[in-house]
């Protein structure tokens, strides 16, 4: 059976690639005399617009989703989707801001692929959003998210909550030991003893709140004051949190949820605990992974019924429970590990301040926190 | 001058040899198909490029003043170095295996051959995380030096770990090309050297090397700019490379402009690079010997094996079994703490069908390259090989933006279609099709097909029957090369396919780059197996052929 489906799948993929080179060879023939013209963003649209003739029943629609989360934390949410809907799911899987950069190449040449746009951070969301490429959500969907974690115009809401914290060694250091502020790792006492991420999306939105909240000169010298200090730079967040594992460093500037799987797969000895920082630090900022729908999606209806799944009880529900990460819809429990998104005093910040992530690249560029 | 007398009769051979008909020469002018076959990649080939200028030229006074930094240039300048020791680095370690497994006694040898060429199949990311692992400051290695009271093991991060985990992630490439030619070479010549009384070292410098020098600068260049654009690797040995900071640009500000002039100015370091081989391949220009050719004779190691085994083991050690153990330490990691073993047969199938059918193409467009290269030599020729050359150094995000790009705006019917995948694929890996078969091609004299051809055979003719049973090792190991290089591939295959489509590697990198390696570790496993698998048939298929 499961080889039928297979030889089935892999004639279909052998019939698909023959027919496509035949295409192509006849393509390249005809444009051998006449190059094409290349000019960007002038490319014609080759669909014909067909926008009203969407139907009310979505039950045998495909939709197109474009990921920027991983596909081990998505996929079986789709599913149980899938199943609930009627509705088929087509996910591309990517980088958040790779996803983001197609689809703007997809909205200069008008022709976007994407249904919705599902990202890991609310400044790629911005992004797209700023060069008009979102439709606004209705506001049943909207509302059932605190205004702090949506867009101001509706044009993506957020879907699950992450927290910055400092992940810690419960080997070589005591609760005593932990900094008060986010700022006192600038403080010679903690030179060569932290890791971060720096060219990791959350860590550079985090500096975008950074300048946001408490301006230009203090957030560059901050980020002086760590690479004064010498920080271990690791690719991404789940390195540097098994740097603090591995004795590499004391202290990592991560997301909360990070240490929840690696304790999922080491254990529950595993050396290192999360450090909420207290007092509404910046520290502890808390960020979005969100959703929008894509302005020239032919499948408007459906995008809507995905987005608003994503907001409901059973998606919130396994945020909570498979990703570790916090429910937005009251009423939802966080890991009981976790303290509750109202514990956490996270600083007041609009996120969608954070899609400047130009200015940030830029200083930290220049504080040498980037190369 | 006293040496060189004192050497006496031995001076001769290079004279014999550059006394030899040259394999390559023609004066003739490219049949018009051959022409128009290669000027049809070419136009694929230089897609890329044109679309990097395309959007640099949009790049506002920011883009600029980041290009203009000094730290540019430094950049610039270690990704250089870095590439150069890769190459280098690769031929110390590839050109030995390949005369050990082809010309000795060295015991086992068949299993030894598919076990130094399987690292290809290891994606650099995987071998960065292992070696970590294994040499990292809290590894393996480190931990067993201190229970024995050494202490300071040298930092794996920074460039030593780069230049270690990219050298063993690309030495098969000289491996595979240099083997095809020792395969190929007729050892007539090395046995007039020693009969003449020449010491064997001496005989391999003076005859051998230089019969090998197109191959090993094909596979040493091929290692180079897969270390100039390699991205995950760097990243995680925290390496400070021009292309880790072009992907910081792109994943970071959303800002295509200023990062295609940095790809541009990466580029253009990878031209200057062909550009070096080439200059370097011109002064060891071949002469091939004509006649029949016979079965090497099988040089036996004595006591020597055991240095030999103990380099192939190393060398194997580090780049294959070290990987793979860590593979499989995340697998029963994960078991034991409760994480469900999933294994799903779509990657798998999408994996052999993009990887097989990529193979396939490369291996099509690569003969009329390597035919325009090695019978038509010229400036149109070395144009074409090295614009190649060029863009497979084109990072792999830039060179998939490039696609989403010329496929939206000129072929919106092909764009996220396995088609343009597989031609993405085939254009991006020729560079390791077309330069192992034109190795293979440079040892078949012209004069065999042109004597067929005047007993009345037709020109396809003698391409089907006399040309491509000669070039077979060579096609195959270029299409071997492709295959693994696309089954491991991620940009293009995260970019540019269709939605929907998955393959292991991708597998592996979404779960490995979240943090979840035990679930990294079946389809990483998967990979390495069908590799394995891969390599072994096609060098068996390799060694039978006439």
């Amino acid at each position: 059976m499961e080889r039928a489906v297979f030889a089935t799948r892999w004639r279909s993929h052998a019939a698909r690639v023959a027919s496509g080179m035949v295409a192509a060879a006849v393509l390249a023939a005809c444009n051998a005399g006449a190059p094409p013209v290349l000019a960007p963003g002038t490319g014609a649209s080759p669909t014909a617009s067909s926008g009203a003739v969407t139907s009310p029943d979505v039950s045998s629609t495909t939709l197109t989703v474009y990921s920027g989360r991983e596909e081990e934390l998505v996929a079986p949410l789709i599913e149980r989707f899938e199943a609930e809907s009627g509705i088929d799911i087509e996910a591309r899987y990517g980088d958040t801001a790779e996803l983001a950069s197609i689809i703007l190449e997809e909205g200069e040449a008008g022709d976007v692929r994407a249904d919705v746009f599902f990202a890991q951070d609310a400044g790629a969301l911005g992004a797209v959003a700023a060069a008009g490429l979102l439709a606004p959500l209705d506001a049943t969907v909207l509302d059932r998210v605190d205004a702090r974690f949506r867009d101001d115009e509706g044009r993506w809401v957020g879907v699950s909550g992450r927290a910055r914290v400092l992940a810690y060694s419960t080997e070589r250091l005591s609760e005593d030991d932990l900094p008060a502020s986010i700022t006192e790792l600038t403080d010679p006492t903690w030179a060569g003893r932290s890791g971060w991420a720096p060219t990791n999306a959350s860590l550079q939105a985090f500096v975008t709140a950074f300048r946001q909240l408490e301006g230009e000169d203090a957030a560059r010298a901050w980020l002086e004051g760590i690479v004064a200090n010498d920080p271990v730079v690791y690719p991404n967040n789940t390195g540097a949190v098994e740097g603090v594992a591995a004795g590499e460093v004391d202290v990592a500037l991560v997301n909360h949820y990070y240490l929840m799987r690696l304790l999922a797969e080491n254990g529950p000895e595993y050396p290192v605990a999360n450090h909420f920082l207290p007092g509404g630090d910046l520290g502890s900022l808390v960020n979005v992974a969100g959703a929008g729908i894509l302005a020239d999606s032919e499948r408007a209806d459906a995008a809507a019924r995905f987005v608003d799944y994503l907001v409901s009880e059973d998606a919130q529900t396994y945020f909570s429970e498979e990703t570790y990460e916090f429910p937005l819809l009251d009423g939802i429990a966080a890991d009981p590990r976790l303290p509750t998104l109202a514990e956490i005093e996270s600083p007041e910040i609009d996120l969608n301040s954070l899609a400047d992530l130009q200015g940030t690249v830029e200083l930290m560029r220049e504080t040498g926190a980037l190369d | 001058m006293a040496q060189d007398q004192a050497r006496g009769g031995h001076v001769a051979l290079p004279a014999v040899l550059r006394r030899l008909p040259v394999a390559s020469v023609s004066t003739r002018r490219p049949p018009l198909p051959l022409l128009a076959a290669v000027a049809t990649i070419g136009v694929l080939a230089i897609l890329p490029l044109a679309y990097l200028v395309i959007r640099a030229l949009g790049a506002d006074e920011r883009a600029l003043e980041l290009i203009a930094r000094p730290r540019t240039l430094e950049l610039l300048t270690s990704s250089v170095a870095l590439a150069a020791g890769v190459g280098l680095g690769a031929t110390v370690l590839g050109v030995p295996l390949a005369w050990l497994t082809t010309r000795t006694d060295l015991p086992g040898r068949r299993a030894w051959t598919v076990l130094t060429v399987a690292p290809l199949a290891v994606p650099s990311y995987v071998l960065a995380f292992a070696l970590i692992a294994g040499l990292g400051p809290r590894g393996v290695l480190s931990g067993t030096l201190q229970s024995l009271g050494v202490e300071g093991l040298p930092s794996i991060y920074g460039l030593p770990g780069a230049l270690l985990v990219l050298t063993l992630a690309t030495y098969p490439y000289v491996l595979l090309t240099t083997r095809a030619t020792l395969m190929r070479a007729d050892p007539a010549l090395e046995e007039a050297a020693r009969s003449l009384g020449d010491g064997f070292g001496t005989a391999f410098r003076r005859v051998t090397l230089p019969l090998l020098a197109p191959a090993i600068g094909t596979g040493a260049l091929l290692a180079a700019l897969y270390a100039i654009s390699d991205f995950g690797a760097v990243s995680i040995l925290r390496f400070d490379s021009f292309a880790r900071a072009i992907h910081v640009q792109y994943r970071s500000s959303f800002d295509r402009s200023g990062a295609a002039a940095l790809a541009l100015l990466l580029v253009a370091a990878a031209f200057a690079l062909v550009w070096a081989e080439a200059r370097v391949r011109r002064r060891a220009a071949l002469r091939v010997p004509h006649g029949a050719r016979r079965a090497a004779r099988v040089v036996p190691l004595g006591r020597w094996r055991w240095a030999a085994l103990a380099f192939c083991g190393t060398v194997t050690g580090l780049s294959l079994v070290l990987p793979a153990g860590t593979i499989a330490y995340w697998l029963v990691r994960g078991l034991a703490q409760g994480e469900p073993l999933r294994l799903v047969a779509d990657p798998i199938g999408d994996s052999l069908v993009a990887a097989g059918a990529a193979a396939l193409v490369a291996g099509i467009l690569a003969l009329p390259v390597a035919f325009l290269v090695v019978r038509y030599p010229g400036r149109l020729a070395s144009m074409a090989e090295r614009l190649l050359y060029g863009a497979y150094a084109v990072p792999g995000i830039a060179l998939a933006l490039a696609l989403v790009f010329f496929s939206l705006n000129v072929v919106p019917f092909l764009y996220q279609t396995l088609t343009l995948l597989v031609l993405a694929y085939a254009v991006r890996f020729l560079p390791q099709a077309a330069g192992t078969t034109r190795s293979a091609l440079m040892l078949i004299g012209p004069h065999v097909p042109e004597a067929a051809r005047s007993l009345g055979r037709s020109p396809w003719e003698v391409l089907r029957t006399i040309t491509l049973p000669l070039l077979r090792p060579g096609l195959l190991a270029g299409a071997a090369l492709v295959f693994l290089s696309t089954i491991k591939e991620l940009p293009l295959t995260l970019l540019v396919a269709p939605t929907g489509f998955g393959t292991l590697a991708t597998q592996v990198w979404g779960a490995a780059n979240g943090g979840f390696f035990a679930r990294a570790a079946a389809p990483a496993a998967v990979l390495m197996l069908i590799s394995l698998a891969s390599v072994a048939l096609l060098l068996r298929d390799g060694e039978h052929s006439p």
